[in-house]
């Protein structure tokens, strides 16, 4: 049991908080923008190195240098709107779903010409998980990854709850037409989309180079399970992609424990596969989700 | 005299063979307006399909069939429908960015299957054995041959894609695309129009992968990267003119010159970039993506009505 909880569970936990921040990007982006944004994962993937970079320009600790990823990856993703995705406001989703298969291309090329292919890692040596309770041990990165992620979903429900942006922005996504004629400025609502799904992004590639190791594709790697997760919770709800992206998380790793004979139940190499089915089975059977997103 | 004509050649079969996939997509999106983004997953199909027919027995991998070529080709079309369907069918009835990530999600899964289960094919590694049709005749006129048969599907392609767009059926299928609610008001089976162009657009892909793994005589883990199938595939068609089978190859056409002739001009940079001069070109091809969609959105031959045939 506690073999269960310490190498499946628990790592299960973390690794769908890392999908959740992910996720809760999407889910937002398509609330306000309608389409679904394929250089997530490549945002992702550049928050990740962004703090690298701050690792080993400053000495830094990786969790010091998070600001900086997040911060990096607001702006990025404000910026990538502001020059390629803006003069499509009018145009149909699926057109710039198009133009963001050309920001993925462009974002991941030019990680892999600053920083390179080689894979690599924001600290060396081994840390020793620490006892909970009992036999419960849990390793330090997924109690900081937990940790932090459950801070910024605390934040990001103030944010989305009480602030006068974020009741602008879920206006938006009720009604873009009406939220305009009420008087919100729907360009500040988007600018705003961006820099939280950004920095998120940014957040959720930082916690997967710390939870794995840093390569170029990290984030294209993850977008199938995000896009999984923002699907199970409703595309277009925020707070069913943090359920989903957690779901998802917990599925992938759970999956893999030896439930039926010695071996793995799922292989480890098929993790995704798992939130391919889980994506499948939604659209077959409620593909408005769990928490009935708009769209179908 | 000889490397120029063997690199002529080269250049050619490449473009039929983008121009097969650039066909296919643009019969489900151009057609269609079904937004496929796992071109890789049915091009991969069609290319492991055909080399493990093909490909002399080895221990490393599931083989030694002996299929004759030719004959692989309508297996590895077959395949790569079979899969394309039952996805279709789960996504067609619904808003297209769930093709979108469901398309993904399968090339994804196809390239999962073909990493991880080495005895089918050799894992990463790749199956490098696979016989090309009329190598017999040597060089240069066995890549003549080949290239002949490649330019031959792609006329034959050209000429069913064109028939189509004239079609009763290509006009129920951009009714579809341009207004689906009318066109259901009107009595079209909107899922199934949509699942027919998805499906032959799929086939249509695997044939172009059982080309390319014939051509190179090679399928490996590097061929299921999105890069060079997925993207530069879109980037043709939208360069191209999407909904416009002649736009689709010259998009083919162009990017591929661009693609080739940008690595012509990096080869000579110093050493220690070439390794990463790759990355410049899939750099360009991403900008240039985006610029022509925002500024020449209908592409170099845009969508015409078509003629009418009597």
């Amino acid at each position: 049991m506690a073999e269960f909880i310490n190498l499946y569970l628990l790592p299960g936990v973390a690794v769908g908080c890392i999908y959740a921040l992910g996720a809760v990007g999407i889910s937002l982006i398509f609330a306000i923008l309608r389409f679904a944004h394929f250089a997530h994962g490549d945002v992702m993937t550049l928050g990740a190195y962004l703090a690298y970079s701050v690792v080993i320009a400053l000495g830094w600790s990786v969790y010091a240098a998070l600001p900086f990823a997040i911060l990096g990856g607001a702006l990025a993703s404000m910026g990538i709107d502001h020059v390629v995705y803006r003069p499509f406001r009018r145009s149909p989703g699926i057109i710039v779903v198009i133009a963001s298969f050309g920001v993925m291309l462009v974002v991941r090329s030019a990680i892999q010409l600053f920083w390179g292919v080689d894979i690599l890692s924001y600290e060396t040596g081994i840390r020793r998980p620490i006892p909970l309770f009992g036999d419960i041990r849990l390793a330090q990165k997924h109690i900081i990854i937990i940790a932090a992620s459950v801070v910024i979903a605390a934040a990001l429900h103030w944010f989305l709850s009480r602030s006068r942006m974020g009741k602008a922005m879920r206006a938006m996504s009720d009604d873009a037409d009406l939220a305009r004629i009420s008087g919100i400025d729907t360009e500040k609502v988007v600018r705003w989309t961006w820099l939280i799904g950004g920095g998120l992004a940014a957040a959720a590639g930082v916690f997967a180079g710390i939870n794995t190791k840093l390569h170029p594709s990290i984030g294209w790697d993850l977008l199938l399970p995000l896009f999984a997760a923002a699907i199970l919770g409703g595309i277009g709800r925020p707070y069913g992609a943090i359920v989903g992206g957690l779901a998802i998380g917990i599925a992938q790793e759970v999956a893999t424990y030896p439930w039926l004979s010695e071996l793995p139940l799922v292989p480890p190499a098929y993790k995704n596969a798992v939130a391919f089915f889980v994506m499948v089975a939604m659209l077959v059977w409620r593909p408005t989700g769990l928490f009935k997103g708009r769209v179908l | 005299m000889f490397g120029l004509l063997m690199y002529g050649l080269t250049l050619l079969t490449m473009i039929g063979i983008y121009g097969v996939l650039t066909l296919a997509l643009n019969l489900q999106w151009g057609f269609a307006g079904l937004f496929n983004a796992g071109i890789a997953g049915f091009f991969a199909v069609g290319a492991y399909t055909t080399a493990i027919l093909t490909a002399p027995e080895s221990a490393n991998h599931l083989g030694g069939f002996g299929w004759p070529p030719l004959a692989a080709l309508p297996v590895a079309m077959l395949l790569s429908g079979l899969i394309a369907w039952p996805i279709g069918r789960i996504c067609l009835g619904l808003k297209g960015d769930y093709l979108a990530m469901a398309s993904i999600g399968i090339a994804e899964i196809i390239r999962l299957v073909f990493k991880n289960e080495t005895w089918l094919a050799n894992g990463t590694m790749g199956i490098s054995t696979v016989p090309r049709p009329f190598e017999s005749l040597g060089q240069p006129w066995g890549n003549a041959a080949f290239l002949l048969l490649v330019v031959l599907i792609l006329v034959v392609l050209y000429l069913a894609a064109e028939r189509a767009w004239a079609s009763p059926w290509g006009r129920a299928m951009r009714a579809i695309r341009d207004n689906e609610l009318a066109a259901a008001a009107i009595g079209k089976d909107v899922v199934r129009f949509r699942l027919e162009a998805f499906v032959i657009g799929s086939m249509v892909m695997g044939l172009g992968g059982a080309l390319s793994a014939m051509y190179f005589k090679f399928i490996g883990a590097s061929a299921t990267e999105p890069l060079l199938t997925t993207f530069l595939v879109w980037v043709m068609l939208i360069i191209g003119g999407s909904g416009n089978n002649r736009g689709a190859l010259l998009g083919a056409l162009v990017v591929w010159l661009i693609w080739s002739g940008t690595e012509l001009f990096t080869n000579r940079l110093p050493a220690e970039w070439i390794t990463r001069s790759s990355y410049l070109r899939a750099l360009l091809i991403g900008v240039l993506l985006i610029v022509v969609l925002q500024r020449f959105a209908r592409g170099i031959l845009p969508e015409r009505p078509p003629r009418r045939i009597d």
